[in-house]
């Protein structure tokens, strides 16, 4: 009886996997993720790592521009000559602005400073020039009312501000609500992604043995639950091994084709690369952050959303990692069986595909529901009343906890939904095996609720 | 000789109506059994109950004298009236899958299906998947599939709708090479002029219930009505004591068709004694009624308020 459940998972496993459109949605979708990959690194480096160069024309009689401080996304380069020469140069080159330092500018008196600049400047870049300005400044004041330069670089100080999280049993864990937020999101993404994939196959392939009319000749060899389960399992297992590849493939595809596909775009990014400014160590240190921080922060955005690239790993070691894997796996299967059981009833109650959208609505409904309202309000707050819930409800909880369990989860809970979700799958299998039974040899018949309801007593 | 399969008082009933009201049968080892009756009659539910598809209600199935179980699905071979292949599948692939499913090993069905593809010359097709097949082709492959496992009780629901004449004698040669081998063969048909002349017993079924069954040859005469076919020349009394005239066909010329009852008593002997020595006889056969004809008569005796949609169903 068993071998013949596994003759039937075995079948259902090696006619999917040996198809030309599983090769070619293998061989596609890593190189999509990897394109995406690009996309999103060229557009983050664009955005945040790109550095602004500013020319400075000094004029000042206390040399005010020279003492100008470099930040890793501002850089100063001094010039010599007239104002007129100095806006004609800049006028060709790609530099962010020039801020020019008029002759009668002290630190008691700081008017008169210009900053030119093609179109619009941006408030972030005005106001960084404006702080750099404001530091010189009042330094010179300082100095001017007689404070020694030792004592102003004791003054001095840079302030990272790092959040901590104090959980209730009073350890302390560095948190970064956006890694863990990331997690969440793709953990869900995944579950959802995989039961309403291979869920949807599980429903064309029972209609697909319906419509071919070889229930009859299986269904005298097989039991109608063997059939159901060894189809259920089976594309599992397609699906398992297609999410596999998935991985290897992108993982191949990030080590092998990023690095390649990053140094041509830094080399179409000459702001990141070709600035030698002289005189600026901050310059220097720059150039190499851009560049050797970019595979790792790479990598990580394939997987998840982060922040920065050294956080990522802090964070990643304190959430309950063992905790996130165990729970991921058991809602994981939990959820496909469950839904996969029911979608199997769908394509076995149907006789018509097109029928099935009636009976596909109040199914997918709390799927949807689940991730929509998981990855806004769940993710939000993920103790709140509406997360308890969802997560408890064997229909919703194998994405609403999974959301839940980066951020942490009492034990109490996760294993009462645990429970619940068994309670249910174990049910809607029992429902949907009774359904599948009386459906499967059910032709030209209009389905109805009702009708599928006396399925459920129908004996032997 | 103990019969292969009993049904006894087998009774199922679905959420609007009774399938079948307390059938019982037995089906001689070794025998073509034909399982007669008008669509709607309950064949196909007494089938999928045999074949263990679904339970009875009450009653019981014996196979060998065993109560059915799963484990006789291995001697059972069942081609059902809805034909169906995976149409995606290799031709090869799909006879191994279904075989072992079977409970054959994957060694002995492939053996087997290499013989069998040999023998029905598409051998050449096994790498193909079905949906590439001709019609014809395809019910080669079903028909192999079903005897593949070399099961002892083969079951075929409507044998010969959907093949093709050539295809359907192949068959039928088929069927007697393995009935010569020893398995049992029910046929289940509402065309009962297909099969008759095949079956050694039948079993004739009407809305639900079992009307009549038995050997061909013991229900064809219990069935006689002593009537005879006579062809000749020249000019018949119309009137005697012994026998009486059912029908008169003047044909031209002088010839004519007689279809004449013999009264209690009479011999075929004494008819044609006495035509001998009136007319030219230039045939004499003993008219035997068709299987159609017992089943017609049967049901007119038994539930005579079926009989109008007996007719509309049979035309």
């Amino acid at each position: 009886m068993e071998s013949k459940f596994w003759l039937v998972a075995q079948r259902e496993y090696l006619t999917r996997v040996r198809k030309k459109s599983f090769l070619i949605l293998t061989l596609l979708v890593p190189l999509l993720f990897a394109g995406f990959g690009v996309f999103i690194a060229k557009i983050a480096s664009s955005d945040n790592e790109e550095i602004d160069v500013v020319r400075v024309l000094d004029a000042s009689p206390d040399r005010i521009g020279s003492r100008l401080e470099a930040t890793p996304r501002l850089q100063f380069i001094p010039l010599q000559g007239t104002l007129e020469q100095a806006k004609k140069d800049y006028r060709k080159t790609d530099d962010a602005g020039l801020l020019y330092l008029p002759p009668t500018l002290t630190a008691q008196q700081p008017q008169g400073i210009q900053l030119y600049a093609k179109g619009n400047v941006s408030l972030r870049k005005q106001s960084a020039v404006e702080n750099a300005l404001d530091k010189v400044l009042a330094e010179e004041k300082m100095r001017g009312a007689g404070i020694s330069q030792e004592k102003l670089d004791a003054l001095r100080s840079s302030v990272d501000v790092a959040s901590i999280n104090l959980d209730e049993t009073g350890q302390e864990k560095s948190s970064n609500a956006l890694a863990t937020s990331g997690i969440s999101y793709a953990l869900a993404l995944l579950i959802y992604m995989f039961i309403f994939i291979y869920g949807v196959q599980i429903m064309r392939g029972v209609g697909e043995e319906k419509s071919s009319r070889i229930m009859e000749v299986m269904l005298s060899s097989v039991k109608p639950f063997q059939l159901m389960m060894g189809k259920i399992v089976g594309i599992a297992a397609v699906g398992l091994t297609q999410f596999l590849l998935w991985g290897v493939l992108s993982w191949g595809a990030a080590t092998l084709v990023a690095p390649l596909v990053l140094d041509k775009l830094n080399k179409d990014m000459p702001t990141a690369t070709t600035t030698t400014a002289p005189s600026s160590t901050a310059t220097t240190e720059g150039t190499a952050a851009t560049t050797g921080d970019k595979n790792t922060r790479f990598d990580n955005q394939m997987g998840t959303m982060t922040t920065k690239p050294g956080g990522m790993f802090q964070v990643l070691g304190d959430l309950p990692l063992g905790t996130i894997l165990f729970g991921f796996v058991a809602y994981f299967l939990g959820g496909y069986l469950l839904y996969g059981a029911l979608f199997g009833a769908i394509g076995a109650a149907v006789d018509d595909q097109t029928d099935t959208q009636q009976f596909m609505f109040p199914i997918t409904m709390p799927l949807i529901l689940s991730y929509i309202i998981g990855v806004s309000v769940i993710l939000r707050n993920p103790d709140g009343p509406v997360a308890f819930w969802m997560s408890m409800i064997p229909f919703t909880s194998p994405i609403a906890m999974v959301i839940r369990l980066p951020f942490g989860v009492p034990a109490w809970q996760l294993a009462l939904s645990l429970g619940l979700l068994i309670v249910g799958f174990v049910g809607t299998v029992w429902v949907a095996a009774r359904i599948y039974r009386v459906g499967v040899l059910m032709y030209g018949k209009k389905i109805t609720y009702r009708e599928l309801s006396k399925w459920m007593f129908y004996k032997g | 000789m103990q019969p292969i399969l009993e049904a006894i008082d087998v009774r199922k009933a679905y959420a609007q109506h009774v399938a079948l009201d307390g059938v019982s049968l037995a089906i001689p080892e070794g025998s073509i059994f034909g399982l007669l009756g008008p669509n709607g009659a309950g064949k196909t539910s007494l089938i999928r109950i045999i074949t263990q598809i679904t339970a009875a209600d009450e009653g019981e199935i014996r196979f060998r004298g065993q109560k059915l179980n799963p484990e006789h699905i291995a001697q059972i071979g069942y081609l059902p009236e809805e034909r169906g292949l995976y149409k995606k599948m290799k031709v090869g692939e799909q006879l191994l899958y279904l075989a072992r499913l079977r409970g054959l090993s994957r060694a002995d069905a492939t053996e087997r299906i290499k013989n069998w593809l040999t023998r029905f010359d598409i051998k050449p097709w096994a790498e193909k998947n079905v949906e590439d097949l001709s019609k014809g082709m395809q019910q080669k492959v079903q028909f192999i599939a079903t005897v593949l496992h070399e099961p002892s009780l083969i079951i075929l629901d409507e044998p010969f709708s959907g093949f093709d004449p050539i295809n359907a004698n192949l068959i039928k040669d088929e069927i007697l090479e393995l009935r010569q081998r020893g398995a049992t063969i029910i046929f289940s048909t509402h065309r009962m002029e297909s099969v008759e002349e095949m079956c050694d017993s039948i079993a004739l079924i009407n809305r639900s219930r079992k009307v009549l069954d038995g050997t061909v040859t013991d229900i064809r005469d219990a069935f006689k009505t002593q009537t005879y076919v006579v062809e000749g020349k020249g000019r018949l009394m119309v009137v005697h004591p012994d026998f009486e005239v059912l029908e008169h066909k003047e044909r031209e010329n002088g010839f004519f068709q007689d279809r004449i009852r013999l009264h209690a008593g009479t011999t075929p002997n004494d008819l044609l004694r006495y035509l001998i020595g009136n007319v030219e006889v230039h045939a004499f056969r003993e008219q035997i009624p068709s299987i159609n004809e017992i089943f017609i008569r049967r049901v007119r005796e038994t539930m005579p308020e079926t009989l109008v949609e007996l007719e509309e169903n049979h035309r």
